[in-house]
């Protein structure tokens, strides 16, 4: 008799860890987690930024690590990581490629010009098909791409510089210390 | 997921606190009934991946044009419901449906509002069967107060 | 300096919630009628100091105080003054103070109205009141303080969120908040019976008047958010179940078996652990709610500026508050035993179905809510739910509650002798399916095709009649007709009128989006729709176009409708003004699209039947339970029952 008075604190009791899990994976946002991580990453031949009647594609960039970090001039917190950006390309670890999102090619040169390019180069997507088979849902998004051309990890949201320690350098790190 | 609605204010310039205000107004008309009807379908039952609640259909978000674009596309080539839904599912996750899908993983949800019914059956069964059995002993007179 | 003063008094009333919730509990536990009595000055102490935080508040927005944070980032100088005081609950931290500052009202008003309760139950009440105060006062001053100065202050403000600059939207968080925090006084009343150890036999008859309060506001708040979101943010939706808007409709769904369980409980003496625990329920949904809105785990378009500390605080009141509410549960509820009986088809059958079904229902919605933290913490991966989940699972649980209230109205307590009825059944559904679908089908063409149809306006016009059947007979037979019985008649036609308008609107809304170009014509539902063009418009704080529709219906001129597209001048947002006409049953709809060159637009044309009804609807289910609150009974009851004070509560 007594079990089944017991049975509505129990049930809170569950309730209140799946909540507690909840916050405390909030920041990921777990639900909109990409189905690409383990798999190979998509196939890109773009024009390029700097000049338009050459085209980039992602088959060049098999055999090294890379980071596709999609943005647009359009884009304000593109600007607020661009500082971040720019320490990633000093640092050498990872090859930073650029994928300009529906934007004008004139205004990202702009853009670029204004705070520094931090791109090896910028692959330009006018009419987002890429963005849509990278699975992108806003700027900006990066992308960790292994040498095998596998998807790694992707970074939703402004790159702070608390995600390079813990979540982009550590599995930059992994690979070199296996000697991939 | 901050930047999201960052994007949502840039692309449409639509505030933080909501990516509701403008929606967008679909005028795409596709060459048969058929092919309109499975289009307009398709674009309700699919979430915009940025203005997270709204269909595809009435995001005025750049990414959800696009991506009607794509659906719109898909149709005219002759693909099926479920080709433009795995394409979506490929892409973005289980996060872009607004059904969930009808698997293992999901039982537990559809399975619920039946398995509360069944629950409650029983223990509504149990307390009718409890207390007719208790209405001959019961013999204190009802308070008539006219009250219903 | 009002800034401050607004602040101390916030800490000042931190100190007295304390001090109400001390003497609450501890007085009546401890046999001090010192102690017991001294929870009423904490009551108005409370609220005065809240009251001035408040006020100083809405003077530092009144006045332009741009050194408040809070006020710089909600207002601007460009705002008309009625907004500028609807700002104050326009984000997170406001929102808060006037959760608080309804709680403080409900906590004055049951202080006066219920003042002749026994002191030591009603010490109870007001102390377990007071715990809830004093955890939102220090959840608001630890962590969420809209008295937070700006040093240099701002300039101008960023304006309030212009979704927000809306008459209806700006009254939709203060009533809606009313009927949330108006559940937390079931939840004293509840409290204070499982601490008291018994449940006296006048419990539920106290608790009724102020259940069906807060549920009459909870109504209204959700309806104002329907029809908001309707004409201001949906182009003609109105009802997305959006996390938000299931979490207000969660209580109201266990606010509804609340207020039926406690009929059995007041009449019969039965379900009292159930009623117990439905009390605890309800408002456990309200700050299950509240977190939900605010911790950031879900998304959602009404979602505050999400912030995990925030959860962690939040989670912490509900373990105390549920936990605790929910753990005297265990302890107290398997002591309240009753020998009543009742047979298979009497009112109190009915009523557990109304129970069982409506839970169903609110259990339904939590799992589909909820869904994506509970398919995350066990590790499924993600999930998505929306209205294709919802809908269909909503209705298995309502249709049948639908058909049994038709059934159940005639059914005698304890009982039943629904055999005696049976003609009056039948009678009454062949009446209901002629007149119903005859109405439906007649007015309205072409349908959707689909069975819902006929069954929605069957069982809606069913429960009008079968409402109508018992007070037609009274006053026919000269007898009294008590005002909860007139209440209970008018909330129940309440919700066929809503079934009814949701039934015509789901099978027979026709719209079309078109581009147009000036002078283009389009027909939608026997209304043609001519465009004219755009025009530029300009407001207080915005500037933007104004498009003109000439709607026509067979020649003869219906309106000329004006949807707007605003620009707003501080923070560049964009909104969209539907224009709409009512026009013989149909709600006409048109809303701006956008802009495609050449003078042509894209536009959305919406002809909607009976919409308005269902906002209509749930007015008129608010106003049964007002009427239901009038009826004597609740004034009697109090007067015949108060026991003098000093008389020391018998402890289980």
């Amino acid at each position: 008799m007594i079990n089944r008075f017991l049975i509505p604190v129990v049930a809170f009791v569950l309730l209140v860890v799946v909540l507690a899990i909840g916050i405390k994976h909030s920041p990921e946002k777990g639900i909109i987690a990409s189905p690409l991580i383990g798999k190979p990453a998509p196939q890109f031949s773009l024009p390029s930024l700097a000049d338009p009647a050459h085209a980039v594609s992602s088959a060049a960039l098999r055999g090294r690590w890379y980071l596709l970090n999609v943005w647009g001039s359009w884009c304000g917190t593109c600007r607020d990581e661009h500082q971040m950006l720019l320490e990633v390309r000093r640092s050498g670890r990872v090859r930073l490629i650029g994928l300009d999102w529906r934007d004008d090619d004139g205004q990202a040169r702009g853009y670029l010009q204004q705070l520094g390019d931090p791109y090896e180069f910028v692959a330009v997507d006018h009419d987002g098909r890429t963005a849509i088979d990278w699975g992108v849902y806003a700027a900006p998004e990066s992308f960790l791409v292994s040498p095998a051309g596998i998807v790694v990890y992707k970074c939703m949201g402004e790159l702070t510089p608390d995600i390079w320690q813990k979540q982009i350098l550590p599995r930059l790190g992994q690979a070199q210390a296996a000697g991939s | 997921m901050r930047h999201a609605p960052a994007i949502c204010l840039a692309a449409a310039g639509l505030a933080l606190a909501s990516a509701g205000t403008v929606r967008a107004v679909d005028t795409t008309q596709m060459p048969t009934p058929e092919l309109q009807a499975r289009y307009e379908g398709l674009t309700h039952e699919l979430r915009c991946v940025q203005c997270q609640d709204e269909a595809l259909a009435d995001s005025p978000a750049g990414v959800a044009a696009d991506l009607r674009r794509e659906v719109r596309e898909m149709l005219l080539a002759g693909k099926s419901d479920d080709d433009v839904r795995s394409f979506m599912l490929a892409r973005y996750g289980d996060f872009v449906l607004f059904r969930p899908r009808f698997v293992l993983k999901n039982v537990w949800l559809w399975a619920a509002p039946e398995v509360l019914l069944v629950v409650g059956a029983l223990v509504a069964w149990r307390v009718v069967r409890k207390r007719a059995r208790l209405v001959s002993a019961d013999t204190e007179p009802l308070p008539d107060d006219g009250s219903n | 300096m009002l800034p401050e003063l607004g602040h101390f008094a916030l800490i000042l009333a931190l100190l007295l919630a304390g001090l109400q919730a001390f003497f609450g509990i501890a007085g009546p536990l401890f046999g001090r009628e010192r102690w017991s009595a001294a929870v009423i000055p904490a009551v108005a102490g409370q609220f005065v100091m809240v009251a001035t935080a408040v006020g100083c508040l809405v003077a530092s927005f009144v006045g332009n105080d741009f050194s408040v944070k809070y006020v710089a980032e909600n207002s601007n100088t460009a705002l008309p003054v009625f907004y500028r005081v609807a700002a104050l609950w326009g984000a997170h931290e406001g929102s808060l103070l006037l959760w608080i500052m309804l709680l403080a009202l409900w906590t004055v008003a049951v202080a006066v109205l219920a003042s002749r309760l026994p002191r030591p139950f009603l010490a109870r009440v007001l102390g377990v009141l007071g715990v809830i105060s004093f955890g939102f006062l220090l959840f608001t001053l630890a962590t969420s303080n809209p008295f937070l100065r700006l040093d240099p202050a701002a300039g101008d403000g960023a304006d309030l969120n212009p979704i927000l600059q809306d008459p209806g939207l700006a009254g939709h968080p203060p009533v809606l908040y009313t009927g949330y925090v108006g559940f937390a006084v079931a939840f004293a009343f509840a409290c204070g019976a499982m601490l008291e150890g018994r449940m006296d036999q006048n419990w539920a008859r106290w608790t009724r008047p102020w259940v069906t309060a807060a549920w009459s506001f909870l109504t209204c708040g959700i309806a104002m958010g329907s029809f908001w979101a309707y004409y201001e943010l949906g182009w003609g939706g109105f009802w997305f179940w959006d996390p938000v808007e299931c979490a207000s409709f969660m209580p109201w769904l266990v606010g509804t078996a609340l207020i039926h369980s406690l009929a059995v409980t007041d009449k019969r003496g039965l379900f009292k652990s159930w009623t117990l625990l439905l009390s605890v329920l309800a408002f456990s949904l309200s700050l299950l709610g509240t977190f939900l809105v605010r911790s950031g785990v879900l998304v959602s378009v009404h979602s505050f500026a999400a912030d995990p500390s925030r959860g962690v605080f939040i989670l912490s009141f509900l373990i105390v508050m549920i936990g605790g509410a929910l753990s005297l549960y265990a302890r107290r509820a398997p002591l309240l035993k009753s020998p009543a009986g009742f047979e298979l088809g009497a009112r109190e059958s009915f009523l557990l179905f109304n129970n069982v079904l409506l839970v169903m229902a609110a259990g339904t919605v939590f799992a589909g809510t909820l869904a994506p933290l509970i398919s995350g913490a066990l590790g499924l991966g993600a999930v998505s739910v929306g209205p294709p989940f919802f809908n269909p699972t909503f209705m298995l649980s309502m249709l049948p509650l639908l058909a049994l209230l038709s059934v159940g109205i005639h059914a005698s307590w304890k009982r039943g002798r629904l055999g005696t009825q049976r003609r009056t059944l039948l009678y009454t559904l062949v009446a209901a399916a002629v007149l119903g679908c005859g109405l439906v089908y007649g007015i309205y063409s072409p349908g959707s095709g689909s069975l819902l149809t006929p069954i929605g306006a069957t069982l809606g016009m069913w429960i009008i009649l079968s409402s109508l059947v018992d007070p037609v007979d009274r006053l026919r037979r000269r007898l009294s007709l008590p005002r909860a019985v007139i209440g209970m008649t008018v909330a129940h036609i309440g919700l066929a009128i809503a079934v009814i308008a949701l039934t015509t609107v789901q099978s027979f809304t026709n719209e079309r989006d078109v581009a147009m170009a000036p002078g283009a014509s389009a027909s939608v539902g026997g209304y043609q729709f001519r465009f004219d063009g755009v025009a530029p418009i300009e407001g207080p704080n915005y500037g933007g176009v104004g498009g003109i529709l000439v709607v026509t219906r067979n020649g003869a001129a219906v309106a000329v409708l004006k949807p707007q597209k605003r620009q707003y001048s501080v923070q560049h947002q964009v909104t969209t003004e539907t224009a709409i006409h009512y026009s013989r049953g149909n709600n006409i709809l048109v809303a701006l699209g956008d802009d495609l060159g050449a003078g042509r637009w894209s536009v959305r044309i919406q002809i909607r039947p009976l919409v308005s009804f269902i906002w209509i609807a749930a007015a008129i289910m608010a106003l049964g339970g007002a009427l239901a609150i009038s009826d004597r009974r609740y004034r009697l009851a109090r007067t015949a029952d108060a026991v003098p004070a000093g008389t020391a509560p018998e402890r289980a």
